[in-house]
């Protein structure tokens, strides 16, 4: 970790209640997380993998919130994280303008001033590569890869210093994924964000990441540097999940 | 202008609904005759002078259509609105907020769709008293429960979606959500329903007036004249025909216009 922390958790454990049946007699009560702790530093991208099911989702929904039943520390040392969805069809309010979509975060951090939003706006789509007559288009008008670049700018543009990008690539092909991690590394340099990045792609966290957590069933196994766990892995299943990506 | 070609029941609705409106609204300004006014002889049959004929009294039909539609008109008009306005309300609070309030409201609303609304307003006037606000009031109620059901189940599928989960995590205002974020993705069932809600409004504010409990005599409207008309039908067809055919150019405009509305939402 580097400079002064962004996030600290502390021995987090989430938990997730089975759905109640209709005659009110509630489900078990699983757990999803056992003793996970970290923590992010500024400017620091950490990766955390794992297969799908693992709780790398609940982690990120823990953290934001979300999830509310869990005990341990989760400490933010600076304003609410935002958030990137991993299908960016689902992620934008298709009723909406694209300029709409991001002066909302604007007008809901308390920014009155309309043109100095709209100014804001345009700024953010130049920033990320789009033009702005892109403001006055519908979500339906707009690619998967634009769409994303929306998400994330709607994510970044009040400044936070986190964001928790949950699979921000995988819905995306191969060409579009290299475009959107240049943009976030891009933004990272500019804004001085850090992000937790989750991921069941190695091959991404390794282009992206300064380390990386590894979890399995809820549990974090192994967190290093992403050299240091690329050449040196410690624990069996970094191993196999290593070998499964080559 | 392509897309109402490639969309024949939005054009043709939008037609008939439009020249349907315009008359009514000219009909509140000016009729050739006075609506309540007996200006001829019992019976003329259509000609020149009387468009449509006159009746029973010696009225002149047309004049009278035109306002018994206007009276229709805005009874329906503001059933809807409010059925609509409370559905609305109702219906986004039950399906953001959920729990047992929710539970609650949604089996009273499934109770009240339970019996024919015709016979539940016949009630409600008949304890209240007949004129069109008990009837705007006693249908505007009935109205509520078709709206609210519509609302609730967008806003139940809409309120887990990632877009209001990011506007959550932004700090947006709950009300904020509801109406600026989750409502207008409900326009596209909201607006057909609308049309559909005008259509049942206008049949059933006729049914009621054509059953004696709505719009009292001598004013007109569509049902008391329908009912009217129908001792005459073989000595004065035309006026039974021209009440008739004036409901249904109403509700076959409206209702071409929600077939065309819910199409277009499909396309888009």
């Amino acid at each position: 970790m580097q400079g002064e922390p962004v996030l600290e958790v502390r021995h987090l454990n989430s938990y997730y209640q089975e759905n109640a049946s209709i005659f009110g007699r509630k489900g078990p009560r699983r757990q999803i997380l056992h003793d996970v702790s970290f923590s992010i530093g500024r400017g620091e991208i950490v990766g955390l993998v794992g297969e799908s099911g693992c709780g790398k989702t609940t982690l990120s929904r823990t953290i934001l919130g979300i999830v509310k039943d869990y005990d341990g520390e989760i400490i933010h040392h600076s304003q609410r994280p935002q958030m990137v969805f991993q299908d960016p069809f689902s992620s934008l309010n298709p009723a909406r303008t694209i300029g709409w979509i991001l002066e909302e975060p604007l007008r809901a951090s308390g920014i009155r001033d309309k043109a100095a939003r709209k100014a804001a706006v345009a700024d953010m789509l130049r920033r990320i590569g789009l033009d702005e007559s892109y403001a006055g288009r519908r979500p339906s008008e707009l690619s998967g890869g634009q769409r994303q670049r929306i998400s994330i700018a709607s994510a970044v543009i009040t400044h936070p210093k986190l964001i928790l990008a949950d699979e921000p690539v995988s819905a995306l092909d191969v060409t579009i994924q290299a475009q959107i991690l240049r943009l976030l590394v891009e933004l990272q340099r500019d804004y001085d964000l850090s992000y937790l990045f989750i991921s069941h792609d190695l091959n991404v966290v390794y282009q992206l990441c300064s380390r990386v957590m590894v979890m399995k069933e809820g549990v974090i196994v192994e967190e290093n540097t992403v050299e240091a766990l690329f050449d040196h892995p410690q624990h069996p299943y970094t191993r196999q999940l290593l070998a499964a990506s080559l | 202008m392509k897309k109402l070609i490639h969309n024949p029941f939005l054009l043709i609705g939008g037609c008939i609904s439009g020249v349907m409106t315009a008359l009514i609204l000219v009909g509140y300004v000016w009729t050739p005759y006075s609506a309540t006014a007996m200006e001829g002889s019992k019976f003329d049959s259509p000609s020149l002078v009387h468009l449509l004929g006159t009746d029973s009294y010696g009225r002149d039909i047309f004049s009278r259509v035109l306002s018994g539609a206007g009276t229709s008109f805005w009874i329906a008009l503001c059933v809807v609105a409010i059925g609509c306005a409370a559905g609305i309300l109702i219906g986004s609070l039950c399906g953001y907020y959920g729990g047992p309030a929710d539970l609650i409201l949604t089996r009273v609303c499934d109770s009240i769709t339970a019996f024919p609304s015709i016979l539940l307003a016949l009630v409600i006037v008949s304890v209240v008293g007949g004129g069109a606000v008990n009837v705007v009031i006693a249908l505007g109620i009935l109205f509520i429960p078709s709206f609210a059901r519509i609302v609730r189940g967008e806003f139940t599928r809409c309120r887990d979606l990632n877009y209001i989960r990011s506007a959550r995590l932004m700090g947006v205002s709950d009300a904020r959500i509801m109406f600026c974020h989750i409502l207008p993705n409900t326009l596209p069932v909201l607006l057909p329903a609308i049309t559909i809600g005008f259509n049942n409004a206008i049949l059933s504010e006729a049914s009621m007036s054509f059953l004696g409990l709505g719009i009292q005599p001598p004013n007109a409207s569509l049902g008391s004249m329908l009912s009217d008309s129908q001792i005459y039908l073989k000595s004065a067809p035309w006026y039974a025909m021209s009440v008739g055919g004036t409901m249904v150019l109403l509700i076959l405009g409206f209702s071409l216009l929600s077939e065309g509305l819910q199409r277009q939402a499909r396309q888009n």
